[in-house]
């Protein structure tokens, strides 16, 4: 019984949300985001290995060759073209942050607060 | 929230998370086990009835293509939004482009040599989605990013000439909307929503796998447009946009705070 991969998926995820809690630059936010999201690609893939298996393409392996579970490396690649988009929207809104407020650390966006 | 009660909570939550997680992964089947039930019927489906090489490609844009009609609309969705949080403010102007710098003639010539060949590697991985690893969202950023070494080459000029918003504004519908049509045609041929209803053709042949590489390309010429779209617009906020020194009245949202940004905004531009 190995659980190693998921547990180092685990742990990617609080590393990236301790980043976010403790961060005092929005941009250092939303990378620290994006740290936590890829610990659901790691566990997705994790979850999707078979010992011994190749991808799950027969261009050039003849049909019937053990491979890896395609259909969570799908649902990777959705999780990624998310997780890019997710990350262009917040840093938009950094950039207008930095123009009307003139900071980037969380802790000095009062106005937001009030 | 101050900084300090935030670290209180993740102190006292994470512990928590670590030890459901840890009991979770102990249910979870071994790591490399034989036991992938989805990934089997996946495999088997793909490389019989449907004919396509690339079994992600398969899942991705016929076994379970609505979802990927989502993730379209996603992308969609995250691109306008983008564009009209980075769209001019008031107070801003667009001024000409300011001079590019030195941009070392090894670095325009590695840019115009390159330019070509991403290009072509982005086609060819489009094309190929349902043979090769890849297809439409990663040929498409590959198109997107090779667009840009026309930036790196130092010609900006060019590279908003040849491809206005407008033009990548409606690139980027039409790729979306022929998704979604594609997926009609399904319901009127098929009987269902992105039934593959074309002849799915001999494994391995370029032309198989049905509506897979039709999607495919639809949405490579939409992630090409979003993402040539997203950048363009981070990139006008530096090389393009000025704020000029006053801002108009009114346009602030609160009072004091804008001003004191604003002014401190102008002052980073002036030691630039």
């Amino acid at each position: 019984m190995i659980t190693l991969p998921y547990l180092v998926a685990g742990w990617l995820f609080l590393v990236g949300c301790y980043g976010l809690v403790t961060s005092r630059n929005l941009v250092h936010t939303v990378a620290c985001l994006t740290v936590a999201q890829s610990a659901t690609y790691v566990l997705l893939l994790a979850v999707g290995f078979r010992a011994g298996a190749t991808a799950p393409v027969f261009a050039d392996v003849p049909v019937g060759t053990r491979v890896v579970d395609p259909v969570v490396q799908a649902l990777s690649l959705t999780d990624i073209v998310v997780s890019a988009t997710v990350t262009a929207v917040l840093l938009a809104l950094t950039v207008q942050i930095y123009k009307r407020h003139g900071t980037v650390n969380p802790d000095e966006l009062r106005a937001l607060q009030d | 929230m101050t900084r300090r009660s935030r670290l209180v909570l993740f102190v006292i939550v994470a512990p928590v998370f670590a030890a459901l997680f840890f009991l979770a992964a102990q249910g979870l089947p071994s790591f490399g086990s034989e036991f992938h039930p989805y990934g089997d019927r996946a495999v088997e489906m793909a490389t019989g009835q449907r004919a396509t090489a690339n079994v992600v490609s398969s899942v991705n844009f016929d076994q379970r293509a609505i979802d990927t009609l989502g993730e379209e609309f996603i992308l969609f969705g995250s691109v306008i939004g983008t564009i009209v949080l980075l769209r001019p403010a008031p107070e801003e102007r667009e001024t000409g482009l300011r001079s590019a710098g030195r941009v070392l003639p090894t670095t325009r010539l590695a840019g115009y040599l390159l330019l070509p060949v991403s290009v072509l590697v982005g086609l060819y991985v489009i094309a190929h989605g349902q043979l090769s690893p890849g297809g439409g969202f990663q040929g498409g950023v590959v198109l997107a990013t090779g667009w840009h070494l026309l930036y790196v080459a130092g010609r900006y000029t060019a590279l908003r000439r040849a491809a206005s918003p407008t033009v990548l504004e409606i690139a980027e519908s039409v790729g979306a909307a022929a998704y979604a049509a594609i997926g009609l045609a399904g319901l009127v041929i098929g009987g269902a929503f992105l039934v593959n209803f074309l002849p799915t053709g001999r494994l391995n042949d370029l032309l198989s796998g049905g509506t897979v590489p039709l999607l495919n390309g639809a949405v490579g010429v939409a992630v090409a447009a979003a993402i040539v779209l997203l950048l363009s617009g981070f990139l006008e906020q530096e090389v393009v946009l000025r704020q000029t020194e006053e801002p108009l009245a009114g346009s602030s949202i609160s009072t004091e705070e804008p001003l004191a940004g604003s002014s401190m905004v102008a002052d980073d531009a002036e030691q630039r």
